[in-house]
């Protein structure tokens, strides 16, 4: 007897293939984790607007293993149609597809992209290197007036007629009266709102690049990952950032983003004249009183000898204004170093004194969350 | 009644009075993601795993590119149950009952299908959704993660189960019998022969515990299952519900060409002799029929792969020819495509089919190699032996708990693909939670072992 069922949708509730897609993609997405860095400094990411920014991965799909012969060097198949022994059905190179076709295991390669949320990368790494969350200065000084709700009114702007609250005064009224009339100007109430100082949440972040003659290419791509990271790690915790960008050798400039990891400049390495164009950027533009400042500033170390007192003082000032300011340290083993560097030393002697500054070398990929770890644990800690 | 089922009730009736002999089939109009669904799982519904995933998009690539239309999926067993697509015209799903038929009629009849019908009852579908909801189950107990590397394993192994063994298999006995070591060299002859007080007879120990395993174990998911040094029970639950869809899944693997070409020879034979339907349905049918028993796609001359449906209708055609129906059903039910591959593909059918060998390489391109018979016959079946899958086995395990597995590359005639194993025995790791090691044979033929 046969039966034709027609209904029964139970299978149209959700769909396991998709369910098991996705599972491969986030599979797929933590493999890729891996490889983060590399696939993020490609890209001009640091400025822009912050939200809903993403990169595009290219990814292969996940293989399933399972025991398999390795691959003859021919493979042999049962065919049927015209053709004598010898013929030549396709012809080699090109056409070694044909004969994964025959094996009918193998799928044609099909390459698919991973779009990734920044935001979701950047939480990923902080959950994984366990980085604590900064916390803005306490100060008195920080807090920026707003406009907070409190309270109800019977007087008000329209606009704030609280309507819940409106009904339950009509209610309570109508209750104990006879007779009573719908709604009165006396049942309405309206929300108050209050001036009161709020912790500011604004951040600057000033980055400041050693762009020397002995800066190579490959040190400027580790500062501008840690740079990245570092700009990343400040943006999870403040609402407005904004950041700058200051390049020097024997005198400093302002840059964008664009062309702050071009510039290069032959001479000499003056640090002083960096830290000191950012103390002036701090205090036309960025007052301490308002905003969190960060400084972070990548160098080779190897700063002129007769500029050592003045890089130290100016670091000083500078120190004493911002929430934090890491110094890294770029070169690789090739200019291994028996001796600190100058601009070591002068970190490590603020650091000791008490300042809220942080040096880490920086000359391999690893080196950058080696450096995040670093800075983001004692800048939370002052 | 529906248009489709006054004709199928026609078709049934004919079909019975031909002599057809099936369980109850339960067809269902479904739409054309389950379907898809259904191919990519091989049931309705199935456990959860992420390769499923990926095999689903490459079936959905396909079938955007109009490569791959699934007209019916139809699962065995008592009721046999059916899925027809609604994107079918009638036409079409005329066709494919009378198609479902002959497979209902074939696993009824052939052995290979009845034994494991016995084995595991004839409602694999229910059994399948129960797993996969006991599997749902250990998600939420203990975790995707956990679950998913138990999957990881089972499913990698999915083929490496012993199919002529018992769903239910006893385990080793525990003890043997200490076998009498008793060396008969002409020493001990004179020495027993010497005089004086006879020796002291040896203490018999009786009995001593087997070895595990006591012999090569080709069934993996079952010793895994059984033997595995702290598998939890709900890993065991999933390791043994992977093999029973594996051993239900057999049959049909290795009875593709006769089974396709039964259930075609049958739908094109009901359809022929079922006079109630209308003249254009029936062109319309048989015009379907054409287009998936042929040997070529349509404009092309060759084929490197060859379509089970067009040579099992036409080894079949040709055999109830000459030797009638009543030896037809005899051969249907001894045969599996191995036997009937080898006693049915004659020379002349051969020919006549346009059969050759063909070999593809990178450098020298794809070359018709010859058209001997029993090389057509072992290319066309080579992809069956074994499952599919290498000849692999547990030899030994070892007093640390290490197991040790064996690749019989010597029957396989190579090593295996060293990445993809080496994988595998990550996966198996986890579950033995020991370290595995597997020995084969690299590209040069030189013994290899690998560890995890």
């Amino acid at each position: 007897m046969i039966r034709i069922a027609a209904e029964a949708p139970w299978y149209e509730l959700f769909s396991r293939g998709a369910r098991d897609w996705l599972r491969h993609n986030q599979k797929v997405r933590e493999a890729v984790r891996d490889t983060l860095p590399e696939i993020l400094s490609g890209e001009d990411l640091m400025t822009g607007p912050s939200g809903n920014r993403s990169v595009l991965v290219p990814v292969k799909f996940l293989e399933h293993s399972r025991f398999r012969l390795a691959d003859p060097s021919a493979q042999q198949g049962a065919g049927q149609g015209r053709g004598q022994p010898g013929d030549v059905l396709a012809p080699g190179r090109e056409s070694g597809d044909a004969g994964a076709q025959s094996g009918g295991t193998e799928n044609g390669e099909i390459r698919f992209v991973v779009e990734m949320k920044l935001d979701e990368i950047i939480d990923w790494i902080w959950e994984e290197l366990k980085l604590p969350e900064l916390k803005p200065k306490r100060a008195s000084t920080m807090d920026e007036p707003d406009y907070v709700r409190e309270g109800w009114d019977k007087r008000g702007a329209r606009s704030r007629l609280d309507r819940r609250r409106t009904m339950k005064e009509a209610v309570k009224r109508r209750a104990i009266q006879e007779n009573p009339v719908a709604i009165v100007n006396d049942d309405l109430r309206f929300r108050q709102l209050v001036k009161r100082a709020t912790p500011s949440t604004n951040a600057a972040v000033i980055f400041a690049l050693d762009v020397s003659g002995s800066m190579d290419e490959a040190q400027r791509k580790l500062a501008k990952q840690f740079f990245f990271f570092a700009l990343q790690g400040i943006r999870r915790q403040y609402a407005k950032v904004e950041t700058v960008f200051l390049a020097h050798a024997a005198q400093a400039w302002e840059f964008d983003e664009s062309q702050f990891f071009q510039a290069s400049s032959s001479g000499g390495t003056v640090s002083s004249c960096a830290f000191r164009l950012a103390l002036d950027v701090i205090q036309k533009r960025y007052d301490p009183g308002r905003y969190n400042v960060y400084f972070f500033y990548a160098s080779d170390g190897e700063n002129a000898a007769e500029d050592r007192e003045p890089a130290t003082a100016a670091l000083k000032s500078l120190a004493g204004l911002a929430n934090y300011s890491g110094y890294v340290e770029t070169g690789g083993i090739a200019t291994f170093r028996p001796r600190e560097t100058q601009l070591a030393e002068v970190f490590n002697e603020l650091k000791r004194a008490g300042l809220p500054v942080g040096m880490s070398p920086l000359s391999s990929q690893e080196d950058v969350w080696r450096a995040i770890r670093e800075f983001f644990q004692q800048a939370e800690s002052p | 009644m529906s248009e489709l089922e006054q004709y199928a009730a026609g078709i049934e009736e004919l079909a019975k009075r031909l002599g057809l002999d099936y369980y109850n089939v339960d067809f269902e109009i479904a739409p054309a993601s389950l379907m898809t669904e259904i191919a990519v799982y091989g049931l309705p519904i199935r456990m959860p795993h992420w390769s499923f995933g990926v095999r689903y998009i490459h079936q959905l690539v396909r079938q955007s590119m109009g490569h791959s239309k699934i007209f019916e999926v139809m699962f065995p067993g008592d009721p046999c149950r059916a899925f027809l697509m609604d994107g079918n015209s009638i036409a079409e799903n005329t066709l494919v009952t009378a198609h479902v038929l002959g497979h209902a009629d074939f696993s009824k009849g052939n052995e290979l299908f009845a034994r494991f019908h016995e084995m595991a009852g004839g409602n694999i579908v229910e059994h399948a959704a129960a797993h996969a909801q006991r599997i749902q189950q250990a998600i939420d107990a203990v975790g995707l993660e956990k679950v998913e590397a138990v999957l990881d394993a089972a499913l990698a192994l999915e083929s490496h189960v012993d199919v002529d063994g018992d769903l239910h298999r006893a385990p080793y006995p525990e003890f043997v019998p200490e076998k009498a070591t008793v060396t008969q060299t002409a020493f001990h002859r004179r020495f027993r022969d010497l005089p004086g007080e006879a020796e002291p007879a040896a203490p018999d120990v009786g009995r001593i515990r087997a070895a595990v395993p006591p012999h090569p174990e080709f069934d993996l998911l079952w010793f895994i299952a059984h033997y595995a040094p702290e598998l939890e029970q709900w890993e065991r639950d999933i390791f043994l519900a992977v093999r029973a869809e594996s051993l239900y899944f057999y049959p049909v693997f290795a009875c593709q060409i006769m089974n396709e070409g039964w259930a075609s020879y049958w739908h094109a034979r009901l359809l022929r002799e079922a006079e109630f339907l209308p003249q254009p349905l029936y062109l319309a049918a048989i015009k379907a029929h054409s287009d998936v028993v042929r040997p070529y796609a349509a404009g092309q001359e060759t084929a490197l792969a060859i379509n089970p449906y067009h040579l099992g209708f036409t080894l079949w055609e040709h055999l109830i020819e000459r030797h009638g129906m009543p030896r037809a059903r005899e051969v249907m039910r001894d045969e599996d495509d191995f036997g009937f591959i080898r006693n049915f593909l004659d020379r002349e059918l051969a020919e006549k089919l346009d059969l050759f060998v063909y070999e593809a390489s990178a450098a020298d391109g794809i070359k018709v190699v010859n058209r001997d018979l029993n090389a057509i016959r072992e290319a066309i079946l080579s992809p069956k032996f074994n499952y599919g899958a290498p000849r692999v086995a547990a030899t030994d395990v070892n007093t640390d708990g290490s197991l040790v597995l064996a690749h019989e590359h010597a029957t396989d005639g190579r090593g295996l693909d060293l990445g993809r194993a080496k994988r595998v025995l990550e996966y198996t790791r986890r579950v033995w939670r020991r370290p595995v090691r597997l020995l084969t044979v690299n590209d040069r033929g030189e013994p290899v072992e690998l560890t995890a």
